[in-house]
């Protein structure tokens, strides 16, 4: 063991300049990481990954590292490509809206050079994350009714192969149809495909004004699930519909984000306001989640078609009370997209979840446990686990294989052990 | 074809059993044998690629499609499916001992959930009966391209089809949601669930643009967009191209994101105005249409920003127009254009290519100048707003001499996309047409890696085969995962040099 560790690490250090032991800050779910490489460039993140693959090493690609403890921590892991030094803004053509970044950049970097020429990419993300954590994560919040998740803002990638093959797909023009779309399949694949190392956005214009249209409903979900319909097809263009409900059953707030020009804006909150009977705020209500988080307890996220709305808040309030749990609900509800948040010590999660799944368990939705404490995960009933239904689980498997045939890249961390 | 024993058919070179399961399948009025009947089915929107299909079947339900797919995957015999056949890239061309799959047949709208803003529908669905079919729910469906009045949704899927309007709606990919397709072994199943949220990977983004290489679409549900509000297409005629580029630039740079932004040259117009005149301002070297869509109250303000930038850049006649019938009659000229110069000459090439919206004026200088070295006459007409070029190269096919020089041209747009940073196609899609220029664009590690996708679903290359890339990938072989040497090797058989 110790000979065959000093040959990885001789080789890994031929690869890459900044290579280090792991510690026990690098550790992902209590498993500390033998070697944290840091690749300065895509040449030597290539060199890494060939190394790696002589050596049949795990890998696990690392960003700021805020969502290697959601989902499934990775059943192995040797190396961890840490992308924090490949963190520049390679170009930004403001004239044709995109930029070209480094995996490693962190967002509030790089909005804030976009914000100098007017300009953003359109996700309500940590500003501490990186590019490359966005994209593998497939993070969004609010204004994904509008602008979608970081696979529509996509419109090439550059991503090094398990055996160290870089490659690219898409290009710097927003329309573009040649070859596959290989963002698409890397965008939320958590490492588990390859390693990402930079990402061209399309960009939209930094919104010259914007207006909050919130109110609070009173524990009806007929009524709630309408009003929620009303905003999100309105043509008066919401950029994001948020609602939440801090206990099972009880009031929830609905709040409607509106942008545009100055004037626009005011003539069409105003207009928002009479259909919602809500009031106009300049500013987000105090619950409004520009950032999706778990904060050491279970997130579960429960997508539906939206006419399923109130079906969907009834079927929190009654999986809560069957279990005795108390969730807050929260989330983009014009997008067909909630969350569930329960404490750390909230007490029978994996009852909720499976008591969810079954009154939720048609085919127009999916209830999945994006991130849980381990004792949450040991729980979850099997098969379905964190995921629960996952249709085309075959596929699936047989991109895994061709991409990574040893299994080597962040090896578990997707469904049925892929 | 593994399968020797099995007897061809004189009339259509099909295997005998192969064209008897079919017949089971689908029913005797729906398989084409007959030769005559087969070549209707030998091309699509390119004419330039012929090919007549071994067989034709035009199934009905998704598990015929499952059951024709099955029956070529246990023959192992090639198989292509074809929408409404407009496509412009050769993406539909049969293979000689394939069957041709045609989805016409299937084009019912199954659903529209209008509070979800969601329609269920079947592939042969055309693409303007969706929006149709959403009108009455104040709803419309925002991919459109050119030929939507007969194109199917199934194709649009396909080729992640885009349309004047994609600038600021976004292509077929971000509007569709959710797919039941027949994989390349026969199997239904579905990608994605209709709620835009991806439970592993996001095999419906890597399917939609895929080109038919990687299973059969049955059905697919789409995302319905709100009617805007108010719409308003503005004209400006220009006495340069260069003016009217201006326009375009200072539009963005004033952080506006019009519906379409589309120009025309000179020689388009021409043929526009007399194939529907289409009454554009006279003797202008250049049109510009900027349609402007959404809430009342922005479209007003981006209205009069747009007029005013239009003048500042020098044009000498801005119309604007708010009903829907003068709207369509603008319209008419532009989505003539292809057509149309068809009058000017007796055949021509429509090129596809993209470049930086910031580099179309350096592109068109240099188009330019190709046409004048090559004596090839070139129109322009293109998506401006997100520098899709559609050059139609006009050539006169009798001459052998001229044909070959319209073919170099062509290519050398290509290439000067492909230097500006561009593309080689911004929404007709590779195809058959466009695969020799892909090793241009992309290295052989990129097209390698493309193909990895291809050989999850579609190992034995049987599902439109001979599509997008140049060079088919050997799905057995895993480069540098290989531990011993070939079965070949070892046994005597080959050598390695």
């Amino acid at each position: 063991m110790t000979s065959s560790r000093t040959v990885s690490a001789d080789s890994l250090a031929a690869a890459c300049s900044v290579l280090r032991e792991g510690e026990a800050d690098d550790a992902i779910d209590g498993v500390v990481p033998a070697f944290v490489a840091s690749p300065g460039d895509v040449g030597e993140a290539a060199a890494l990954l060939r190394a790696a693959a002589s050596h049949d090493l795990a890998v696990v690609p690392r960003g700021s590292g805020s969502r290697l403890g959601w989902g499934v921590p990775p059943s192995r892991c040797d190396l961890v490509v840490d992308m924090l030094r490949m963190d520049a803004v390679v170009e930004h053509a403001a004239g044709d809206l995109v930029a070209s970044v480094q995996a490693g950049a962190r967002m509030n970097h790089v909005l804030g050079m976009l914000a100098a020429s007017g300009q953003e990419i359109a996700l309500d993300v940590p500003g501490t994350a990186t590019v490359g954590g966005v994209v593998a994560s497939g993070l969004c919040g609010p204004r994904r009714l509008r602008y979608g998740s970081p696979r529509d803002l996509l419109i090439g990638i550059t991503v090094v192969r398990a055996d160290g093959t870089v490659a690219k797909s898409g290009g710097k023009v927003v329309k573009n149809v040649a070859g596959y779309d290989l963002g698409k399949l890397f965008a939320g694949s958590a490492g588990t495909l390859g390693l990402i190392t930079q990402a061209t956005f399309r960009l939209h214009p930094l919104p010259g004004a914007r207006a909050f249209v919130s109110t609070t409903f009173p524990a009806d979900s007929g009524l709630v699930a309408s009003s929620v319909a009303a905003a999100a097809n309105s043509p008066l263009v919401a950029s994001a519909v948020e609602l939440y409900r801090p206990v099972p059953a009880g009031p929830v707030s609905v709040s409607v984000l509106l942008e545009g020009s100055r004037d626009g804006v005011a003539a069409r909150a105003g207009a928002l306001a009479e259909l919602l009977g809500g009031s106009v705020s300049g500013e987000p209500p105090a619950w409004w989640p520009w950032g999706i988080e778990a904060d050491g307890g279970t997130l579960i996220r429960v997508s539906f078609w939206v006419s399923a709305l109130a079906t969907v808040l009834d079927a929190v309030s009654a999986a809560a009370a069957g279990n005795h749990v108390t969730p807050a609900v929260y989330g983009s509800a014009g997008a067909g997209v909630l969350y569930v948040g329960l404490p750390p010590d909230a007490g029978d999660v994996a009852g909720f979840v499976s008591s969810l799944r079954l009154s939720l368990g048609g085919p127009r939705g999916s209830v999945v446990v994006v991130a849980a404490p381990a004792a949450v995960r040991a729980e979850l009933p099997l098969p379905g686990g964190l995921f629960g239904r996952v249709p085309s689980l075959g596929l699936m498997r047989a991109v895994k294989d061709q991409f990574d045939p040893g299994h080597r890249m962040a090896p578990g961390r997707f469904p049925e052990g892929i | 074809m593994a399968d020797t024993t099995v007897m061809a058919t004189a009339a259509t070179g099909a295997p005998v059993a192969l064209t008897a399961a079919m017949t089971r399948i689908c029913g005797a009025s729906n398989v084409v044998t007959d030769p005559l009947e087969l070549r209707t089915y030998e091309c699509d929107g390119l004419t330039s690629h012929r090919v007549t299909p071994a067989l034709v079947v035009l199934p009905g339900s998704a598990e015929q499609v499952a059951a024709v797919v099955s029956e070529c995957a246990a023959h192992e015999v090639p198989f292509v499916a074809r929408g409404s056949g407009t496509g412009l890239s050769g993406g539909a061309v049969p293979h000689s001992e394939g069957v041709l799959i045609v989805m016409t047949r299937m084009r019912k709208i199954l659903e529209i959930d209008a509070v979800a803003r969601r329609a269920v529908v079947e592939p042969g669905v055309t693409n303007l009966a969706v929006t149709e079919a959403a009108r009455p729910f104040g709803m419309f469906y925002a991919p459109d391209p050119s030929s939507q009045v007969v194109c199917s949704v199934g194709g649009n899927v396909a080729e992640n089809s885009g349309g004047a309007h994609c600038l600021k709606h976004g292509f077929t990919v971000n509007h569709v949601l959710g797919l039941e397709i027949v994989t390349p072994a026969g199997e239904l199943t579905w990608l994605g669930d209709g709620t835009g949220v991806v439970n592993g990977y996001d095999l419906l983004g890597a399917f939609t643009g895929s080109e038919g290489t990687l299973g059969i679409v049955t059905k697919i549900v789409v995302k319905l967009t709100p009617a805007p509000q108010a719409v308003h297409l503005v004209l400006a005629a220009y006495h340069s191209m260069e003016a009217g580029g201006r326009a375009v630039s200072d539009i963005i740079g004033a952080g506006i994101v019009p519906a379409a932004i589309e120009m025309m040259d000179a020689l388009s117009i021409e043929a526009a105005e007399a194939a529907v005149h289409c009454a554009y301002p006279q003797g202008a070297a250049a049109v510009l249409l900027v349609e402007l869509d959404g809430p009342a109250a922005e479209v007003e303000a981006e209205l009069a920003t747009v007029r005013s930038l239009c003048a500042a850049a020098g044009a000498y006649e801005i119309r604007a127009a708010d009903d829907p019938a003068e709207r369509a009659r603008i319209w008419a000229g532009r989505k003539s254009a292809f057509a149309a110069v068809g009058r000017l000459s007796p055949a021509y090439i429509v090129q596809d290519g993209v470049v930086p919206r910031t580099a179309l004026g350096e592109v068109l200088a240099r188009i330019w100048e190709l046409s004048q070295e090559a004596g090839i006459r070139v129109a322009n007409v293109f998506h401006a707003g997100d520098g899709n070029l559609h050059p139609l190269v006009l050539y006169d096919d009798a001459s052998a001499s001229e044909t070959e020089a319209a073919e170099v041209l062509s290519g050398a747009i290509l290439d000067t996309c492909i230097a500006y940073g561009g593309s080689i196609t911004g929404e007709h899609g590779v195809g058959l047409d466009k695969s020799r220029y892909m090793p241009k664009m992309f290295t052989a590690d990129d097209l390698d890696t493309m193909q990895l996708v291809r050989c999850a679903f579609d190992p034995a290359s049987l599902c439109n085969p001979g599509k997008i890339f140049p060079t088919p990938r050997l799905c057995g072989e895993v480069p540098g995962h290989r531990r011993a040497p070939h079965p070949a090797v070892a046994s005597g058989q080959a050598e390695i040099f």
